[in-house]
């Protein structure tokens, strides 16, 4: 099963803003992008060619793996507003 | 303008944050419980099991009322080789005395929180708390997205990520090395095959650790729960050695689910939740400093997880609830000072919150040196003492106990195989 089937079995309301900010240009001399692979809900796509990370924050679990592992502290990570992001019904 | 202000505000309601409130409300005190989420619990998950002792002190014969899915009666630990497995189970009978129990967050926290307004708690859901309120050089209350809330003091217990213990500096960012991340999947099953398939029946539940298989020779641990009519499975990883070998967590979750012995659990299972939360692994020498002035720590927030013997949500109740105590005094008091609420610290370690995360102060790192004999030779030798007692294949048993006994002695020698819980008890006695 891949990770769109298991997002989709998630509720979320969707901010129109993120809550997860990044600086591209640091993104681009980052050797590892640990982000594109330690997020548990695959919100970091690194475009090789166009040099731009996406980030996907409307997928986000709201775990914080991703600001611990960015070795350039280079995410601001916040929680959503309220009433925004991910809603567990099984947890 | 303190028009708004009371004696305590407390932040996330998770299991420390509830217990707090509720140990205010019943002594009489004014405290406001705020939670991001739409209701306690939407935002929480866990593995997991709560503690039926430690529970009833917060809430005594909660399980007569509380929503909770089943009671656990037996404990299984898995090891896994690539393909096969051996398994240990502990099965006690339930009469009675009830030890733990699997709940569903969003509906356990719900709970909880429904009981601290019971006893007067105020609760305010949907309230990300985004700055403690900082006046004159004091910790004031609270800032939320829409306005400002005055209170005496603050017992800080947003978990394992608290952004608010950062913002007052009584915590740095956590290292790598001291969190696991962990990805979990709820599986539905008709009721009758799963008590079939875990050998259960009526309310009774099994808890499973899972070691090696594909989470050989990484920090990692998996495990099974069953609820009322799913299983919970999962797994936890040192985040610094996901990254070190380049895991996407729910990649290997998959690898998880597939093995041969695993999948037989959850096969023809309708898949209903996926999620992912962080757990606080760096024990003992992670936990930051828990109390400043007009502040306290409680709960995951403090670093406060027992991961070797998964507790967490008792640590959380127990400091929420001596954090409670420790504000009562200083409310009476009418003294809010560091020095006052350092009681909290001098309480926690009379109890087992910082009397076992000393105990096993240096457990994990020991695990850590010796994680491929834990997670890929034993299961190894293990399944290969099974099979050697069992597989009547021709050759002369002389030849295969050499061969097995070979294998025994050449593994690193024995002492990393002296298995870690006598290690452990060993250093807790000599002390
Ligand atoms: C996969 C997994 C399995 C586990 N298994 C077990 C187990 O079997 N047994 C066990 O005892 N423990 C287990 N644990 C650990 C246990 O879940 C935690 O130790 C426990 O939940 C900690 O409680 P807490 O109240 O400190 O924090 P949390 O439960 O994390 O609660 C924090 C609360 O704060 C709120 N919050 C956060 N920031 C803000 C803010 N800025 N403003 C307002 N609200 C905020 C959140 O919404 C949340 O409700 C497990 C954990 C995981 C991840
Ligand atoms: S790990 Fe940090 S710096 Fe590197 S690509 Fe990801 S966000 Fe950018
Ligand atoms: S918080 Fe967790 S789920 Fe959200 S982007 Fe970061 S790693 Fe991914």
């Amino acid at each position: 099963m891949n990770i769109d089937d298991k997002l989709a079995t998630l509720k979320y309301n969707k901010d129109k803003d993120s809550h997860l900010t990044i600086d591209n240009d640091v993104c681009i001399h980052c050797k590892n992008r640990y982000c594109t692979y330690i997020c548990p809900a695959n919100v970091y796509e690194w475009n090789d060619i166009k040099k731009t990370m996406t980030i996907r924050y409307e997928n986000c679990l709201e775990c914080g793996a991703c600001k611990i592992a960015c070795e350039k502290k280079n995410i601001t990570w916040n929680y959503p507003n309220a009433e925004y992001g991910v809603k567990f019904k099984n947890g | 303008m303190e028009n708004n202000k009371i004696d305590v505000i407390i932040i996330g309601a998770g299991p420390a944050g509830v217990s707090a409130a509720i140990t205010l409300a019943r002594a009489g005190k004014e405290v406001l419980l705020t939670d991001r989420a739409d209701f306690a619990g939407e935002k929480n998950i866990f593995g997991g099991t709560i503690y039926a002792k430690q529970t009833a002190e917060i809430f005594p014969n909660f399980w007569e009322t509380a929503p909770l899915e089943r009671s656990i009666t037996e404990q299984k630990i898995f090891l896994l080789t690539d393909y096969n497995s051996t398994q240990f189970g502990y099965k006690y009978a339930s009469k009675g005395a009830y030890k733990a129990f699997t709940v569903n967050r969003s509906k356990w926290d719900r709970w909880c929180v429904e009981q601290a307004i019971k006893e007067g708690a105020y609760f305010a859901p949907k309230t990300l708390v985004k700055e403690l309120l900082i006046e004159n050089g004091k910790i004031s209350g609270i800032i939320t997205e829409q306005e400002k809330y005055y209170s005496n003091m603050v017992i800080i217990a947003d978990g394992v990520n608290s952004l608010l213990a950062k913002q007052i500096g009584l915590r740095n960012e956590i290292k790598d090395k001291d969190v696991s991340l962990s990805v979990k999947e709820v599986i539905k099953l008709p009721k009758e095959r799963l008590e079939d398939r875990f050998n259960i029946e009526n309310e009774e539940g099994c808890a499973c650790k899972i070691l090696g298989g594909p989470l050989k020779n990484i920090m990692a641990l998996g495990f099974m729960y069953t609820n009322k009519e799913t299983v919970s499975i999962g797994f936890s990883a040192s985040l610094d050695e996901l990254k070190k070998n380049n895991i996407s967590p729910y990649e290997l979750l998959e690898d998880l689910k597939e093995h041969p012995t695993i999948v037989q659990y959850i096969k023809d299972g309708k898949l209903i939740e996926y999620s992912a939360h962080l757990i606080p692994e760096g024990g003992y020498n992670s936990i930051p400093k828990l109390y400043d002035n007009r502040v306290l720590i409680a709960g995951d927030a403090a670093m406060l997880v027992n991961n070797i013997h998964f507790e967490g949500t008792n640590l959380a109740m127990l400091s929420g609830k001596i954090a409670a105590e420790t504000a009562i005094e200083a409310i009476n008091l009418g003294d809010y000072s560091a020095s006052v609420l350092s009681r909290y610290y001098k309480k926690l370690k009379d109890t087992i919150v910082l009397k076992d995360l000393e105990t096993h102060k240096n457990t994990i790192d020991k695990i850590r040196k010796n994680i491929n004999t834990i997670t890929s030779l034993y299961p190894e030798l293990a399944c290969e003492f099974f099979d050697l007692l069992t597989s009547a294949d021709g050759i002369p048993k002389q030849e295969k106990y050499r061969k097995f006994l070979n294998k025994f002695i050449k593994s690193k020698g024995i002492s990393a195989s002296i298995p870690l819980a006598v290690f452990a008890m060993e250093k807790c006695l000599k002390k």
